[in-house]
């Protein structure tokens, strides 16, 4: 049995441990995976009963069934069957994708970006037009000082607009022609041999240093490796930060996504095959786009704690406005929600025989979450299937991805902490649009501020790399100069 | 082209790829068929005819050497493409990546030497 589950047993030195490893939540957040103290102080924990190796046998639990736990059962089954190690894989989810509204949806602006949909044609796995709603091509910015049209830099649609579920609240059965992104990922692990038991899991315990799930509807099971990929937004999260101590759940903060119904005509004509994005001086507002789809047009808001006001300021402004017919209230659409994001990756998240992917884990700031849990999912999965799955497995071969990540979203933090400070500053503003136009309407230009724009929101690439770029000083010097020459007050105006 | 189609449409005849070109990408079907054809002394001998789903033009990406065929649409194709330092910078953070494509060269010498075995029996 796994002495560290007894936290409530009344041991002394079972509460001495459970106190230490809680220590970084309450005194300060720790980026780094916790001592070995509480392998020292139960040593038999160790090993468990077995091997920390995946064999003949073997059995794997992964909860959640969005991308991470979708991505994770697919590598995880194709590289165990390369290895020829037979393994039972399944997955735990009660939500059925195939159901419209909140039931089946993964609450999400929905967006596959660039990276994203090349890595996944290069694995083999192609985005069916069954289930990608829209291709986009293009992003349009919009600022207070003017809007330009950012191209794809291959004029290629490599931006996939799709939905998590079957589709909103208020979507016609008739208008339902595309499958949930979510839904066809489960499919891919399914096809690979996975099991999909449709259940809530409802508790964890340890057995023999294993872990065991048990189910609303009864079901026990022991398994040699545990995969929690339930998101942020799920109630289970508290489930484990309650039986795995060491682990801490990522740091989130509110964000707005609604649906709007505006059919195909109205979607070609007013937002085309473009994303509309939004830099705004709205305070607390980091970003906002707006993506088309087959039916409906997704708006998502992201910043700090974004409320009802702050939804209001931004439906009602001006530029937004005339991204929609004048007929359709800005007031929010019946299909709206306010998940939680991530705005700091989980401490520690991994264990002996369990390991945490996606949003439960580590993901991108703002971007990419998909392409994020992709990451996360196949590094796990990696580690499992070539290394082991103790905690020093996770340690040595998953940490350092999710390390990476989070040292990222660090640099992604400055970055937006910048473009806050342009949003307030119509120069500078004037600029960075002078710039991007110029650049888009002369093909022969070296696209720098598209390309850093580009690559900011659509998660295309790192931080660290758009960071990099905007630190040359030939981007710095054409940034100065026509920050200067857009203020100048006889060529404001007189943009391509 | 469907709105959910991603890629780039090309039209029957159009050229994708041109043999002796550099190349810094490579490419995905994801509709439609293309030929791949390579020129002999003056004449266009076809090598292939590839499908959704497979790939073309990842010789280039691994090798310094200039496309060694051409690739045009066999009626309407939608292809998507791959760069190349998207693609090597993915490989080496994640070699698993690469599998899928060792996998799609190992079918194609496969192939050949059955094409060439055959030759071998015909003579």
């Amino acid at each position: 049995m796994r002495r560290l589950t007894g936290v409530n047993s009344g041991s002394w030195l079972t509460n001495v441990s459970a106190v230490l490893s809680r220590l970084p939540s309450t005194f300060f957040r720790s980026r780094r995976p916790e001592s070995d103290l509480s392998r020292q102080l139960f040593p038999e924990a160790e090993n468990g009963n077995g091997k920390f190796k995946l064999e003949n046998g073997s059995r794997i639990g992964v909860i959640g069934s969005g991308p991470a736990g979708s991505f994770f059962s697919h590598f995880l089954l194709d590289m165990t069957q390369r290895l020829d190690i037979d393994v039972g894989l399944d997955i735990y989810d009660p939500r059925d994708f195939a159901v419209t509204g909140p039931t089946g949806c993964n609450m999400c602006g929905g967006i596959i970006s660039e990276s994203l949909v090349q890595m996944l044609a290069a694995e083999g796995i192609n985005l069916p037009t069954t289930v990608v709603q829209r291709g986009i091509d293009s992003y349009m910015l919009h600022t207070d000082m003017g809007s330009v049209r950012i191209d794809t830099p291959l004029h290629e649609k490599r931006i996939a607009a799709i939905h998590r579920g079957t589709g909103p609240r208020d979507i016609d059965a008739k208008d339902i022609k595309w499958f949930s992104f979510d839904r066809f990922l489960q499919g891919l692990a399914v096809d690979k041999g996975a099991r999909l038991v449709r259940d809530r899991v409802d508790a964890i315990s340890w057995q023999d240093g294993r872990p065991r799930i048990k189910t609303r509807r009864g079901l026990e099971q022991d398994y040699d490796l545990l995969a929690v990929a339930v998101g942020v937004n799920s109630p289970s999260l508290k489930l484990f930060q309650e039986t795995i101590p060491q682990y801490q759940a990522p740091q989130s903060t509110k964000t707005f996504i609604c649906e709007y119904k505006l059919g195909p005509k109205t979607l070609e004509k007013y937002l085309g095959d473009s994303m509309h994005v939004f830099l705004l001086n709205l305070p607390r507002l980091e970003f906002a786009a707006i993506i088309p789809k087959g039916e409906y047009a997704t708006v998502c808001l992201l910043g700090e704690e974004i409320d009802k006001p702050l939804i209001k300021s931004f439906l009602e402004s001006p530029l937004v406005r005339k991204c929609f017919p004048p007929e359709v209230s800005p007031e929010p659409p019946p299909c709206h929600c306010s998940p939680r994001i991530n705005t700091y990756g989980a401490v520690q998240p991994f264990g002996d025989r369990v390991v945490f992917i996606g949003d439960s884990g580590v993901t991108r700031l703002f971007k990419d979450g998909i392409g994020a849990a992709y990451r996360t999912a196949k590094a796990a999965a990696e580690t499992a299937a070539f290394a082991g799955v103790s905690r020093e497995d996770f340690r040595a071969h998953y940490w350092p991805k999710c390390r990476d990540i989070d040292f990222d979203n660090k640099i992604g933090k400055a970055i937006f902490a910048l473009t806050r400070q342009w949003q307030k500053r119509p120069r500078d503003l004037r600029g960075i649009v002078r710039m991007v136009a110029l650049e888009q309407a002369n093909k022969k230009r070296a696209p720098h501020m598209s390309m850093v724009l580009w690559d900011l929101f659509t998660g295309s690439a790192t931080y660290g790399e758009i960071l990099w770029r905007a630190l040359h000083p030939g981007f710095l010097s054409r940034l100065v100069w026509n920050v200067i020459v857009a203020n100048v007050p006889l060529r404001r105006g007189k943009l391509p | 082209m469907e709105a959910g189609g991603l890629g780039k449409v090309y039209q029957d005849g159009e050229i994708i790829v041109r043999q002796g070109e550099v190349g810094n990408a490579m490419y995905v079907i994801q509709s439609g068929k293309v030929e791949v054809v390579e020129d002999v002394d003056g004449k266009s001998v076809p090598l292939a005819v590839l499908a959704e789903n497979d790939f073309f033009g990842e010789m280039a990406l691994f090798e310094d050497q200039v496309r060694s065929a051409t690739v045009r649409a066999l009626g309407t194709v939608r292809v998507l493409t791959v760069d190349k330092k998207t693609l090597l910078r993915r490989i080496q953070q994640d070699p698993a990546l690469a599998f899928r494509m060792l996998e799609h060269l190992c079918h194609r010498v496969r192939k050949l030497d059955s094409e060439l075995g055959k030759i071998s029996t015909a003579r």
